[in-house]
Parts: C-alpha cells; sequence; structure tokens
C-alpha cells in the first residue's frame, strides 16, 4: 500500500498509520506463532476502522500491538508523527492518554470493589488532572455523557446491568479524552436490543468528539453499520480493505465472500441455503507458504501454495490480496 | 403431538421466573425460543429436561412428553429418559465434559451407562460412528485427545455427536452456537438440521440469535421476563409480528447492507 490510500481528496486526515507491522510469540520448543503477519492499515481522524475476522485470526493481538499491551516484533505504529512502538518511559505513558480501549466482557474490566466514580476518575487522577474534591462532579458529568443516571457514582460495578457496565467502561476509556479508543468486541456479549442501544451512544460520542475507533468485530452485519472502512483478517493477514458500504454487494475476496454466506440474516427466503465453508483456520503456528486462505479456498490453483498474495487496489477504496481478482 | 407442555410455572425458592408457558410440539419440527438473557428460555428447556438447578423447581402446569406427564417422574425414570428419549447441547460443550479425561472414555462410560448390555468395544464402535456421522474427521484421534485439544466447533460438535447416540426424539439445544465464530456456527446449525432430517427429532434450540432463529425454525416463541409475549410460525413472527417487543428485537439485528449508522 502507498499513496494511492490517500488519494482521495475528501477523506480526513490520517490519524493512525499502522506500517508493516508484525507480531510473532514464542513458544515451547523454539517454534513462532504469527499472530501479525505484515499488516499496514490507516486509521482516518474522526471515522470508524472495522476489523472483522473469526477467533484466532489476529485482530486482537493487532490492536493490542497498537496499544503497546504487547511489543511488536517489527514494524511501526504512528501516532501524529511518532512511532508509538519506539516510545519508552514517560513518554509511552503520555502516548496512552491518547489511545484507550473498551473491552469485551463488562464484568470483567473493572475492580469489583472500586465504585462507579473512582472507576470513571482514575484514569484522570493517574495523569494527575483531577482533584480528589472534583471526582463527584466529574463522575456526573461523565455518566450524564453517557446517558446513564448521576446517582450511580456511588454503585458498585456488579449492581449494573450488562449494557450500563458496558456504558460505563465507554466513559472511563473517554474520560482522558483521547484521539482513539479501540472497543474490541465491545459489543459482543450484549443482547441485540443492548447492542443497539451501544452502537447509537458509540456514534453519537463520536459525532460530538471526533474520535476515532478502532472497532473489532465478529458480526458482519454489525461491522457494515459502524464503520466507514472494513479490514478483513485471516491468519494474521488483511486478505481485504474495503470502504463502508460495498461489503454486501461488492466483496472480491474468497474468504469475505465464505464469511457473508455463513451469515444469517433474519428475511430468509424459504428454500435458501447457507453455505458455511468446510474445516477451520489453521494452526498458526505453521503458517503455509503462499496464501493463508489456500487450505479452504474453491479456486486454489498452484500459485497459491508459492506465492503470497499482496494487497492490491482493484477500485477506489477498495484492496484485495488474492491472485484472481482483478 | 410429541411434547406438549401446558401453563408451566417454574421457581427458583419462592421467586417465580417462568409463568404460564405453553408450547407445542411434533416430530420433525424445530422451536426457537428467543429473548434476551434473563427472559427465562434456558429454564424452560431446563425444566423439560428435569434439570433445574440449585433450588428450582416446577410450581404448576404440565408437561406431556409421548403421551405422558413426565413432572410425576421418579429419579429412575427420568434417567431412563434423558439421554435415550430427549437430549441436550449446551453452550459450550467443553464444559460438559470433563476437562482432565480422554474423550473417549466419557463418550464410552456415557454409552455403557445408557446401554448396559454393550460391551466396552461395541460401545467405542459406536462413538466413533456417531463422531464420523457430525463430520468429524478421524474419529480414533478425537476419542483420544483431551477436551483443550479441540477447537470450539470440535468440541460442539463432539457434544451433538453424544446427544444423538441414541437418536433421542426430542433434542434440546440451548444457545448451542453463542461461543462460536460466524462460519462455524453456520456449520452447526447445519449439522443441527441434518440431525433432524435424518434422525425425525423434535428440536428446541435457545438463542438470542434472530437470524439463526429464522433459518431454523418451523414455530418461533419470544420471552420476555419470564412469560411468552408472542409464539407462532416462523413466517408470522418473522414477517408479521404482532407484539412491540417482538417488532423491537427484528429492528435491532445488525443487517449486512441495511439501515447505517452512518448517511
Amino acid at each position: 500500500m502507498d499513496e494511492k490510500l490517500s488519494a482521495n481528496t475528501s477523506t480526513p486526515p490520517v490519524i493512525l498509520e499502522i506500517k508493516n507491522l508484525t507480531k510473532k510469540f514464542a513458544t515451547e520448543g523454539g517454534r513462532y506463532l504469527t499472530a501479525c503477519d505484515n499488516v499496514s492499515l490507516r486509521a482516518y481522524a474522526g471515522q470508524t476502522l472495522g476489523i472483522i475476522g473469526e477467533s484466532g485470526c489476529g485482530k486482537s493481538t493487532l490492536v493490542r500491538t497498537v496499544l503497546q499491551i504487547h511489543p511488536a516484533t517489527s514494524g511501526e505504529v504512528i501516532f501524529e508523527g511518532h512511532d508509538l512502538l519506539k516510545a519508552r518511559g514517560e513518554r509511552s505513558r503520555q502516548n496512552r492518554r491518547s489511545v484507550q480501549m473498551v473491552f469485551q466482557d463488562p464484568t470483567a474490566a473493572f475492580n469489583p470493589k472500586m465504585k462507579v466514580k473512582d472507576i470513571l476518575c482514575e484514569p484522570l487522577k493517574n495523569f494527575g488532572l483531577l482533584k480528589d474534591s472534583e471526582v463527584d462532579a466529574k463522575a456526573c458529568e461523565l455518566l450524564r455523557m453517557v446517558e446513564l443516571p448521576e446517582d450511580f457514582k456511588d454503585r458498585y460495578p456488579h449492581s449494573m446491568s450488562g449494557g450500563q457496565r458496558q456504558r460505563l467502561g465507554i466513559a472511563r476509556a473517554l474520560s482522558l479524552e483521547p484521539k482513539i479508543v479501540v472497543c474490541d468486541e465491545a459489543t459482543s456479549a450484549l443482547d441485540v436490543s443492548v447492542q443497539e442501544k451501544i452502537c447509537e451512544l458509540l456514534v453519537r460520542l463520536q459525532k460530538e468528539k471526533g474520535v476515532t475507533y478502532l472497532f473489532i468485530c465478529h458480526d458482519l452485519g454489525l461491522v457494515d453499520l459502524m464503520c466507514h472502512q472494513l479490514a478483513v483478517m485471516y491468519l494474521g493477514n488483511v486478505v481485504e480493505l474495503l470502504e463502508k458500504g460495498r461489503i454486501s454487494q461488492h466483496a472480491r475476496h474468497p474468504y469475505t465472500k465464505a464469511l457473508l454466506q455463513a451469515v444469517f440474516k433474519v428475511d430468509f427466503r424459504p428454500g435458501e441455503k447457507i453455505q458455511p465453508i468446510e474445516g477451520e483456520v489453521p494452526s498458526p503456528l505453521d503458517v503455509p507458504q503462499g496464501c493463508p486462505f489456500q487450505s479452504r479456498c474453491s479456486q486454489c490453483q498452484e500459485i497459491c501454495c508459492k506465492d503470497k498474495p499482496v494487497l492490491r487496489q482493484v477500485e477506489d477504496g477498495h484492496w484485495v490480496a488474492c491472485h484472481f481478482v482483478e | 403431538m410429541l411434547l406438549d407442555v401446558k401453563n408451566l410455572d417454574v421457581s427458583y425458592g419462592d421467586r417465580l421466573t417462568v409463568t404460564g408457558a405453553s408450547l407445542e410440539l411434533d416430530k420433525g419440527e424445530i422451536l426457537s425460543i428467543v429473548g434476551e438473557s434473563g427472559s427465562g428460555k434456558t429454564t424452560v428447556i431446563r425444566a423439560i429436561m428435569g434439570c433445574l438447578p440449585g433450588s428450582g423447581h416446577v410450581s404448576g402446569g404440565s408437561i406431556v412428553f409421548d403421551g405422558r406427564e413426565i413432572l410425576n417422574n421418579t429419579p429412575d425414570e427420568w434417567r431412563a429418559m434423558r439421554g435415550r428419549d430427549m437430549s441436550m447441547i449446551f453452550q459450550d460443550s467443553g464444559n460438559m465434559i470433563n476437562p482432565i479425561r480422554r474423550i473417549g472414555k466419557q463418550f464410552i462410560d456415557y454409552i455403557l451407562n445408557h446401554a448396559p448390555d454393550k460391551s466396552k468395544e461395541e460401545a467405542y464402535e459406536m462413538a466413533c460412528a456417531m463422531l464420523m456421522s457430525v463430520r468429524l474427521p478421524n474419529a480414533a484421534n478425537i476419542m483420544n485427545s483431551y477436551p483443550f485439544e479441540l477447537s470450539g466447533g470440535m468440541r460442539q460438535r463432539v457434544g451433538i455427536a453424544m446427544a444423538m447416540t441414541f437418536s433421542p426424539r426430542l433434542l434440546l439445544a440451548d444457545e448451542p452456537t453463542s461461543a462460536l465464530d460466524v462460519t462455524t456456527q453456520a456449520q452447526i446449525i447445519r449439522q443441527i438440521v441434518d440431525v433432524r432430517n435424518e434422525y425425525n427429532a423434535a428440536v428446541i434450540i435457545v438463542t438470542h440469535n434472530l437470524g439463526v432463529a429464522s433459518y431454523v425454525s418451523n414455530k418461533i416463541m419470544v420471552m420476555k421476563g419470564g412469560q411468552i409475549v408472542e409464539s407462532g410460525s416462523r413466517e408470522q413472527i418473522i414477517g408479521n409480528p404482532q407484539h412491540e417487543y417482538t417488532k423491537e428485537l427484528l429492528a435491532a439485528v445488525p443487517v449486512v447492507g441495511g439501515r447505517k449508522y452512518y448517511g
């Protein structure tokens, strides 16, 4: 990927650029598990970049590496002109103010012995931005922002429902006014009706504050509704990258198409069949040479087992890594 | 009518959790129970199976299975019925299997428990045949594995294989695909439909995925707060929902290419 990415003049500036990021975990016996393989992505200011794929495809590892929860094996993450991964010590700590995270499981994300107001204000106090006397007022402000009643500030997380706790998670992530918020399956644990409310909240906050989301999800429908740009990952590689609204009609990569065929729509026509792809994702311990999707692809040919396809632009705002997509 | 549940009330201790649940199911039919967490969907199918946890008990109504009231079953009758006449698949079959014993040993134990006249060798053959029938390649290898060595989808297949060993006439599935990826979910749902076609069993699937419910079901039942708010054929519920809550649920499902949050 090169400058073609930003050729479209109407797109907002790039806020986060992931360049050739690779993450390998050392395992027993001196082998390496490749979780992310040479991933390059760009997130635009005030927009949502969706990342989708099956479990084990490296989507969580990717954002965790960006957040410096894991050290990267190689590559760069450019944010405001600096490489986040090179920052050390206090610099690195300050960087975390700009990139925050909303976790999947709202039950496990909070200290059960802390009150809501302390949970919400802890990040601010950590960075010395808030006095003890201001905690109550700030907590009320944050609760209002996520449409929770102010008297929740003296509650404990266990007395709240899943949806309320996820609102709390969002309020905590936004308390430092970050530029980027990573939502790692932030709605997967919730019921559909609650999920809808949380997504509406996320969208409203994005419009108000101009924050950028990296939105990880395995629900194709939801990602399609939420995101401006969508990256499909398979076995640590981005196999397709497309702009919003294109996935339902214009998906080109065989894996993306297979994913689409495995989605259960509510309005099935009688007799319409789902077509799940067979088999499972190969082990990331021995990633095959050539295309990562070769073992499950219906169009697999000799070249797929030899050369790994690179991400190429096929249309404006649409990149595919497949030998057979023109 | 294979299963006829009338005005079922279920309580935990003194607290009434499910009130007045009624449902009818015939051979070869698939019924989906949908609703948000805490609506009592799992409680209903656990009551049918006679395995309510803790202080849970049926406090009213009747469950007639194959022409017989099963609420009056003795513990021995329950034991004889479970596994042979009706069986259950859980959300993560990995949790139902003992993590420190090989799949094979447990599968053989299960078969010998329900069919004491079989020899170990016969049980082994039976288990392998069942594993093969749910599209698990290399059954001998699976029999020799520990649960943690299998992926979520494979464990769920083992669960289905075990549940179908004695061709039960009623299969209860408690959120069988909620822990799985879309592709695996599609494989497992297809497996459940295959099982229905092959054994002509009646199936009740508890799910919060309306897409799944719409795909597999003949009948759909919507629950909220321990009560059935609407129930009917798939066409009625999906195509012409009457209750506000059903409409809300249907509208909340994200659809590929559907209404966008951004203009």
